[in-house]
């Protein structure tokens, strides 16, 4: 009997701890989300009705769930506020997305080509940012784009405008935050397929007479897709609920439904309606989430 | 024909330019944290006065110390769970309900943060605990051991599987070959894991701010609560430290994977 079957069983075991918190603090929730999604605001605390009192037996269940109100869905799909708030986090976070693409991979590309030696540097440089703080480095940049920040300062020294420019809460600006917070999420996988692709092929390509342009777009780029593709997914799926951000650098007149979902919460406290929000936001995403979890799970388990 | 340098210098420009985006900022707020001008925006020579002001600010004091114990405790149940996780991937072949708990497991890398704090607060609430320390510290786990789960199993992944099968072989059972042969050679992958569980809970916002209860605020929500205000000079000073605290952390964890490479194994890639 080979060595990896009797190791398997043990393995098994490891698995019933972190299995049962998962289980407890990741999935139960959901249905706690779902239940109050479900249920009437009200004004108490915790602020809506209760929907299901599994001490009260059977009848009062089968009450509890003749009482269920879609009202909270209904209002999300009447209200223009909520219907604006998803289009608007799918529109910001295809454009963002594009731009990372966009800024990512020449990046991704130089690192591939760098020597290999400085490629460890290269890719512990890209790694750092990424584990200083998000709202540090939103931080930074209201710093730099304010009023008489450092940006504006250099603008008018290079007399580039004639008056500072307004950047904070402006499009303009999430987008830069945006951009400047997931570079490394969308680098990382890119330079990850780059790096592993046969120089040869390029060669063979430009050997051939192909322009470069031609070698990028017919060889390299789609021997790349499994990385943009990872990429893209890193970064498309948390921008669409991004509340930090838009909320710092943004302007206030338009909303992503990370900041609707936290405003419904925490300032009307209308707890159903933000559960409902989060379901529906979650419905949103579940296709870039179960090709992300395929993509995860190919890339971890490969060989198995 | 072979090209004497594959680096053009457009590579070159792209890089450079992508590094100079992602470093300066952090920079530019480290050095003015260093001014000694109210004004955020005039130099007015180097001084440590923000700190001194920070340090005498209580509230922000008692939120640190609060992100802090969060940060440690979470940081260290995650590892262990995390750990198991990824044993349990790799090593333990099929069990029922596998497709379930990777779900899980990937899943919370990528989820909308305000997703994941509201379906909690929500089950805090349910269960009428308490919210303050212990709630965000069960929020924090939940979320970072996913990420030492990753960072370990990648690791596990690219291990020799025949030493442990040499070591059973040699009449090991299976738990004392794993203890003895590649708990030692995925340590390192678990101190990273243990590191990056530790910035991202010191680093959470919106998690944080669903699942905390009045009166235990951590660091990022009293930043954020001071940020929305504007520009605040002791605020930089705060994010120096915090800054200067993680690349310690960054120096340790790259200490850690030089030692498993010096082992010839490839490091995790976090």
């Amino acid at each position: 009997m080979s060595a990896r079957r009797i190791f398997a069983r043990p393995a098994r075991f490891a698995a019933i701890a972190p299995y049962v918190w998962m289980l407890l603090f990741f999935l139960v929730p959901f249905g706690f989300v779902l239940k109050i999604s479900l249920s009437q605001t009200a004004i108490a605390q915790p602020p809506y009705e209760p929907v299901f009192d599994l001490t009260a037996g059977w009848g009062a269940l089968k009450a509890a769930f003749a009482a269920l109100s879609v009202d909270n869905f209904r209002l999300l799909v009447s209200d223009d506020i909520y219907v604006f708030a998803y289009v608007r986090s799918l529109t910001v976070a295809v454009t963002a997305t594009a731009l990372l693409l966009l800024i990512g991979y020449p990046v991704a590309y130089g690192m591939a080509r760098l020597p290999t030696r400085w490629q460890a540097v290269a890719m512990v440089l890209v790694i750092v940012p990424f584990w200083t703080s998000f709202l540090i480095r939103i931080y930074a940049w209201i710093n730099i784009l304010q009023h008489d920040g450092l940006l504006n300062q250099i603008l008018l020294a290079l007399h580039l405008v004639s008056q500072p420019v307004v950047w904070l809460s402006t499009d303009s600006a999430m987008y830069i935050g945006i951009v400047y917070s997931y570079l490394p999420f969308m680098i990382l996988p890119l330079y990850a397929t780059l790096a592993k692709m046969e120089p040869v092929l390029e060669e063979a390509a430009s050997d051939l007479g192909a322009p470069p342009w031609q070698v990028f777009w017919l060889v390299t780029f789609p021997l790349s897709l499994p990385g943009v593709g990872a990429g893209v997914l890193l970064c498309f799926i948390p921008i669409v609920g991004e509340f930090v951000i838009p909320d710092l650098l943004a302007g206030s007149n338009s909303l992503m439904i990370g900041q609707t979902l936290w405003l419904e919460f925490f300032t009307n406290k209308d707890w159903p309606v933000a559960s409902a929000a989060a379901i529906v936001l979650l419905v949103v995403l579940l296709v870039p989430l179960l090709l992300y979890e395929r993509l995860q799970k190919r890339q971890l388990e490969q060989g198995r | 024909m072979r090209k004497v340098s594959r680096l053009s210098r457009f590579n070159v420009a792209s890089l450079a330019l992508g590094l100079a985006f992602l470093y300066l900022p952090i920079l530019i707020l480290v050095i003015y944290s260093f001014n000694a001008s109210r004004l955020v925006t005039v130099w007015g020579g180097w001084s440590l006065r923000w700190y001194h002001e920070f340090f005498g600010d209580r509230a922000m004091i008692e939120a640190a110390w609060m992100s802090l114990r969060v940060a440690v405790s979470s940081a260290t149940i995650a590892t262990l769970l995390g750990t198991l996780a990824a044993v349990a991937l790799s090593r333990g072949e099929q069990f029922h309900g596998r497709t379930l708990f990777s779900g899980m497991l990937y899943a919370p890398l990528v989820m909308p943060e305000v997703i994941a704090g509201l379906s909690l607060l929500l089950l805090f609430v349910a269960l009428n605990a308490e919210r303050g320390f212990w709630t965000v510290t069960i929020a924090h786990t939940t979320l970072t051991m996913c990420f030492v789960a990753v960072v370990v199993q990648s690791r596990l992944g690219s291990l020799d599987r025949s030493l442990e099968e040499a070591a059973m072989d040699l009449g090991c059972n299976p738990v004392r070959a794993f203890l003895s042969v590649t708990l030692p050679l995925i340590a390192p992958a678990i101190v990273a894991g243990w590191m990056l569980a530790f910035t991202l809970s010191l680093d959470d916002l919106v998690i944080a701010s669903f699942t905390t209860g009045p009166g235990s605020a951590t660091l990022p929500i009293r930043i954020y609560s001071e940020v929305r205000l504007g520009v605040k000079p002791e605020i930089n000073a705060i994010c120096t430290l915090v800054i200067a605290l993680i690349a310690v952390v960054i120096v340790i964890a790259s200490l850690a994977s030089k030692l498993s490479s010096s082992r010839g194994e490839s490091a995790a890639p976090l």
